[in-house]
């Protein structure tokens, strides 16, 4: 579970050709760029600053509230594994609350097809298989969706540039995403991207009907290994409910020497 | 029995403690485990006499996972039941005292341990390791802990697990005064054994998993004592003395996820001195994502219950069907509920099952479980319990 809601492109052919194809037309791109191309390239100029991470380690933290301030924490580890030419691999491990402490929910992510995703309970030692059709439901609880929170391939939307503009006292692309994966909760999402890291600062998520949702807004932006960007904050807020809930992380730790290995349904059993 | 389990336990904790002694690294220590306090109520006047019409328990198990530089853990986990009410008895039990290694393609683990196999919500027929302890619950997902030494190969081929399992675990059984129960004792120290060995003979095990893109798939063969007891009344007709034969069980687990579905099967087929036999159950669980525009789920679960042997089977559910509902809130709370119908085709008995959570504050749960015997004239197994229904609450505390 990647947490930047930026698309990060792999080395399929199709991305190879498009860059490509960006390269040669970059010159004359300013004026012959539609504005679902010049969404695309933003995608893929995105995806591409994000790609080789390799590996990381973080913590998160999320602390939920609801509209009468009741507050409820939770407290994960998450690991995750670049994977050429398909989605990550990621491994989360519930720490808090204690009565789900040792839960671990692997995944892996695709672009094209369903992701993968196995849950293990540690009271019954039992590794589940569950199906990857919840993307909309919350995760643990919180304002994040599923699909929030998974890892983001450029080919899980269509993009259509809407417009430049300052947030934060930076500027910024608008740009609109349309889910092409089943059963998202969204009809469509709109994201403020830093113009100069290519990370977004604010993402508005529509629902089913269209209606406003949800506001995202990212901050605290740190750059590890002097080229990946990652944000410290993520505040959600629901517009419909009023619910909160903020997503911090910590110890961000790269290419910590993960493998194919340490994401497997097999060794679940002994995931700490 | 318990001496036996004791003297595992020292001898465990005696290894633990040169490994301790002689490994100079320092050791991160996890603790975790929970304390609750239960209270179990049966509507229904008792069929035997000392059966009470309520029942207490508190019970707790608490583990600590020490986890030397290389990896290597050693887990240790008791368990303890402290019954209440009058008749109540204490239980003790180590459920985990395992020491694990490994590397980037195999496993070995060695202690009492703990393995789930399966998929199926309604039996678990292929999961055979760990012995089931009863009195807990009558759910069959309770297990006491297994000695054991597990070697693990990791291969793209897939996962195969060998067990050498040597000693045996009795199944823990309601005695006189508990219910659900048969209103005798069960008689474990007379417990008689097919293998002159008796406990001490060595059983073992073969698994093979494999994950085939949408199919995770299962194998299983085990040859050793039987888990699940014959129950002979004795002499007297005052106790129940278990038998144990011994028997090969090959055992096939399969699930298929496929968007909101997910497709189930167990099979086993079992042989032993005096049957063998096959049995299976299979089935589905769908999930309505996102309810009626909420952040609702629900699970709709349909599954087929079947046993060779019929009416002479040990268990009731011989050709039945379980229609359930799973129903997730996904809230800050975690509130969930599971309900379940299991309908014998055959004589119309049923056994319905309720089991809801929800988490209060950040380091409570209450759970509430109901189980319901109705119609069981006609289903001599479930019979037994015909007028043990009854709805448990329990309190937990998780640290």
């Amino acid at each position: 579970m990647h947490a930047t809601p930026v698309s990060r492109y792999k080395n399929s052919r199709l991305s190879v050709c498009l860059s490509a194809l960006l390269a040669a037309l970059a010159p004359y791109a300013a004026s012959a760029e539609t504005p679902e191309e010049k969404g695309l390239a933003i995608a893929i100029e995105a995806d591409k600053r994000d790609y080789g991470f390799g590996d990381f380690e973080a913590k998160m933290t999320m602390l939920l509230k609801n509209k009468k301030g009741d507050e409820s924490l939770r407290n994960i580890r998450i690991r995750t594994l670049e994977v050429d030419g398909d989605g990550d691999k990621s491994l989360s491990i519930f720490d808090e609350p204690a009565d789900v402490k040792g839960t671990a929910f692997l995944t892996y992510s695709h672009s094209k097809e369903p992701d993968d995703q196995w849950l293990y309970l540690p009271a019954l030692k039992r590794v589940k298989r569950i199906s990857s059709k919840n993307k909309s439901g919350p995760f643990m609880g919180s304002e994040f969706a599923y699909e929030d929170i998974a890892s983001q391939e450029v080919d899980k939307y269509t993009y259509k540039y809407l417009r430049d503009e300052e947030i934060d006292g930076r500027s910024a692309f608008v740009v609109e995403q349309v889910p092409t994966y089943e059963h998202s909760g969204y009809t469509r999402r709109v994201a403020w991207i830093d113009q100069e890291r290519y990370v977004p600062l604010q993402v508005v998520f529509y629902d089913r009907k269209d209606a406003k949702l949800k506001t995202l807004s990212m901050s605290g932006y740190k750059q590890y290994l002097d080229k990946y960007w990652r944000a410290e904050a993520m505040y959600m807020e629901n517009h419909q409910t009023g619910k909160t809930t903020l997503l911090s992380w910590a110890d961000y730790a790269f290419r910590t020497g993960l493998s194919d290995a340490d994401f497997r349904k097999n060794t679940l059993k002994r995931a700490r | 029995m318990l001496l036996q389990i004791r003297r595992y336990a020292i001898l465990l904790a005696l290894a633990f403690a040169a490994w301790v002694a002689s490994s100079p690294a320092a050791f991160a220590v996890d603790t975790r485990g929970n304390v609750a306090g239960r209270a179990q109520h049966h509507p229904q006047t008792a069929r035997f006499p000392d059966q009470p019409g309520n029942q207490y328990a508190v019970l707790g198990e608490i583990e600590w996972y020490f986890e030397a530089e290389s990896g290597d853990a050693f887990t240790l986990k008791p368990y303890a039941r402290a019954e209440l009410h009058d008749g109540g008895d204490t239980f003790f039990d180590i459920r985990e005292a395992v020491y694990l290694t490994f590397g980037d393609d195999w496993e070995l683990r060695a202690g009492i341990s703990k393995v789930f196999w399966g998929v199926t919500e309604s039996v678990h027929l292929v999961d055979i390791i760990n012995q089931t302890d009863f009195r807990e619950d009558i759910d069959g997902e309770e297990k006491l802990g297994q000695p054991m030494v597990q070697g693990t190969l990791l291969r793209d081929w897939g996962t195969f697990s060998v067990f050498v399992l040597p000693y045996f675990r009795e199944r823990v059984l309601p005695d006189r005064t508990d219910r659900p129960g048969f209103g005798l004792d069960v008689d474990e120290d007379a417990a008689r054994f097919e293998s002159s060995d008796a406990e001490k003979h060595i059983d073992g095990a073969l698994r093979y998993t494999q994950t085939f893109d949408d199919i995770d798939l299962g194998l299983s063969y085990f040859n050793g004592t039987a888990r699940e007891p014959r129950l002979i009344p004795d002499t007297n007709g005052t106790a129940l003395v278990p038998f144990y034969p011994l028997l090969e069980q090959y055992g096939v687990d399969a699930q298929y996820t496929t968007e909101g579905w997910l497709w189930k099967l167990e099979a086993i087929y079992r042989e032993d001195d005096i049957e063998s036999y096959g049995a299976g159950a299979g089935g589905f669980e769908y999930t309505f994502v996102g309810l009626f525009e909420t952040a609702q789920d629900l699970g709709v679960i349909g599954e087929y219950l079947y046993d060779e042997r019929g009416r002479t089977a040990t268990t009731p559910f011989q050709d039945d069907v379980l229609i359930g509902l799973r129903w997730v809130l996904n809230d800050e709370q975690s509130t969930e509920a599971l309900f379940g119908v299991i309908t014998d085709l055959d004589g119309g008995g049923k056994a319905v099952n309720l089991e809801a959570s929800r988490r209060l504050g950040e380091s409570y749960k209450l759970n509430l479980d109901a189980r319901l015997f109705v119609d069981t004239r006609g289903d001599p197994q479930l019979d037994a319990f015909g007028r043990d229904d009854f709805v448990r609450v329990e309190l937990a505390y998780y640290f």
